[in-house]
């Protein structure tokens, strides 16, 4: 096998049976996201598919979960709304991970002017509290799917970049980082080639949490009626069912409360694992 | 020490102005005069330029935001382009809603996670310790939403314990609406803080000091309760201090969802009427809390662990 297999990270999560069960059920989720994404499952989520408040059936897999006040199947808004879920935490978690990593990797490198400014501009994002931060800016973006991408992108980098300038700020006085200096290495080489590739524990970790904050505030943004528009999400289903709750029909909330829940608890049993693994200090 | 003290605050500054001009980006230049929320649906292109006068908002941007400064310093944001009330009056009633909803949640919340944390990590490994942390993990993962929809449905709509909306301002009146967002911020909040402190008391257990301890013959309760506990003090006080501010700031969706006239759901209400002055207000003010209680525990923090170096 090659190396990459054999690694000691790779190796202690591949022991981690829980780890693996959770990683598949997120892979689980992503091929749905794709599927719906790219038209390969149709989901007629506007449509009504019979009378209001069905209970679940067997009749086709569109009453698998019954319908909804307006007839519309609760399954398939369920499975639609994993879309926006996986498609706001990848961006989220992708973009803030990466902008992160290289603002930490460029801040704890140089120091000095640099390091200063890049602290001070994640000093004033993060003396905002998060949900409130999130919610101020889809107001100036604009609410609608466009805004919550901002607004994950606006924050997001904070926490990584916080935790790789730390690492860097101690990398930087490593051995093998003088004498890459020595040789005569650029500094961008030495951060992109030496220097990011050695925080990849911390990125790593952070990739997983920030997918999860991602899909937490995507269904809270959602329910305040200011982020997803006419399009089903997890928030929204919940908030629809607000209304049904009190006539006695819990389908839509039960549905959507499992999805979310399944999905995010894989996430935290995974990132744990995923820390776990990747700990330098554990052997 | 006060040398420290001095250049932490100066530090904060900057980062306070970062804050302001984020949020004039934001509201004066990408957003621009809410004359069209305010002047009602029959006003003409006179009543909107008559609002722009009365706001500053036909000024040029650097003098907006000057004006802008000038009620950061003085601290008078005037009046509310919703209610009409000073901003300032407004937000010291609301201060006071969202601490008896949040003060008792976070005080319950730490003493809760505290004692899981401690049990857990005394039969750390074992199957006490297991069940907690499965339960904290199961607890997080599900949606801040559906504890609110579905514990105000079964306590408050079903068994018809708690009020299901509102509030009254008389001191024991209050609680009758209190008591239920409470124990929801509880439930909410317990599993992430018994993760926390288990880790630190399981790091703390690690020690050296410990190992001593054991060494003289202590007992595994005199270790934990004394030798552990002690030593944990410092995150368990930092943690709880950066909690200060959200103190204030209330539960935005508790708030918003019981009724309880905080600073949260004024807020929402702000940015769903574009009521500007009220939107600058609870930023700055917000911002300048959580700047304030990071300097205060920094400075706590020096206080009680010798080994940090003041730099």
């Amino acid at each position: 096998m090659s190396p990459f297999w054999n690694s000691r990270p790779i190796r202690k999560l591949r022991r981690d049976k829980w780890a693996l069960v959770c990683l598949s059920l997120i892979i689980c989720y992503v091929l749905v996201a794709i599927a719906v994404k790219f038209g390969i499952l149709g989901l007629a989520f506007e449509e009504r598919v019979g009378e209001k408040y069905m209970q679940p059936s067997g009749e086709s897999w569109l009453h698998w979960l019954g319908t909804d006040r307006q007839g519309r199947s609760i399954f398939a808004r369920m499975l639609y709304s994993a879309k926006i879920a996986i498609g706001v935490g990848l961006v989220s978690a992708l973009v803030g991970s990466t902008i992160g990593a290289i603002l930490g990797a460029i801040a704890g490198y140089f120091g000095k002017r640099v390091d200063d400014f890049i602290v001070w501009l994640y000093s004033v994002v993060q003396s905002i509290p998060y949900l409130l931060l999130l919610i101020m800016l889809t107001y100036i973006a604009g609410k609608g799917i466009m805004g919550l991408y901002v607004a994950f992108i606006a924050t997001s980098w904070v926490g990584p970049c916080r935790m790789v300038r730390g690492e860097v700020i101690k990398l930087r006085e490593a051995e093998y980082i003088h004498s890459a200096k020595a040789m005569g290495y650029g500094d961008w080489r030495i951060i992109f080639r030496h220097i990011i590739p050695n925080t990849m524990h911390i990125v790593l970790v952070y990739f997983a949490l920030l997918f999860v904050a991602a899909i937490k505030s995507e269904v809270i943004i959602s329910f305040l009626g200011l982020g997803v528009q006419r399009e089903p999400s997890w928030g929204i289903m919940i908030k629809q069912s607000q209304a049904e709750l009190i006539n006695g029909f819990y389908w839509q909330i039960g549905a959507a409360t499992f999805a979310m829940f399944v999905l995010v608890l894989s996430f935290n049993i995974f990132a744990d694992a995923l820390q776990d693994a990747l700990d330098p200090k554990s052997l | 020490m006060w040398p420290y003290i001095v250049r932490r605050l100066l530090w904060g500054i900057p980062i306070l102005l970062g804050v302001t001009m984020a949020v004039f980006l934001g509201l004066h230049v990408m957003k621009g005069s809410p004359a069209a929320a305010h002047v009602g649906k029959d006003a003409t292109l006179e009543d909107i330029a008559q609002f722009d006068r009365e706001q500053g908002f036909d000024k040029s941007y650097p003098v907006q935001y000057l004006r802008y400064m000038k009620e950061v310093v003085t601290f008078d944001f005037g009046n509310s382009l919703k209610t009409d009330r000073p901003v300032g009056e407004m937000i010291s009633e609301g201060a006071g809603k969202s601490v008896s909803l949040t003060l008792p949640a976070l005080l319950l919340t730490s003493l809760l996670a505290i004692c899981l944390a401690l049990i857990a990590s005394y039969f750390r490994g074992r199957k006490t310790d297991r069940a907690i942390m499965i339960m904290a993990v199961f607890g997080m993962s599900v949606s801040f939403l559906v504890y609110i929809v579905v514990l105000q449905y079964l306590l408050a709509f079903v068994l018809p314990i708690f009020q299901i909306h509102g509030y009254e301002p008389g001191f024991g009146a209050r609680w009758q609406f209190l008591i239920l967002p409470i124990i929801i911020q509880v439930i909410v909040g317990v599993g992430y803080d018994t993760r926390f402190y288990r880790s630190v008391f399981v790091e703390e257990v690690g020690k050296d000091h410990v190992t001593t301890a054991y060494a003289k013959g202590a007992s595994k309760r005199r270790v934990m309760f004394v030798h552990v506990l002690k030593n944990a003090l410092i995150p368990i006080v930092t943690r709880v201090m950066i909690s200060i501010p959200f103190l204030v700031t209330g539960s935005l969706l508790l708030e918003q969802f019981f009724g309880i006239p905080g600073i949260g759901s004024m807020l929402l209400a702000a940015l769903d009427t574009d009521d500007f002055p009220v939107i600058k207000a609870l930023s700055v003010l917000i911002s300048l809390l959580f700047i304030l209680s990071t300097i205060l525990n920094d400075v706590l923090y020096a206080v009680v662990d010798p080994r940090v170096r003041l730099k």
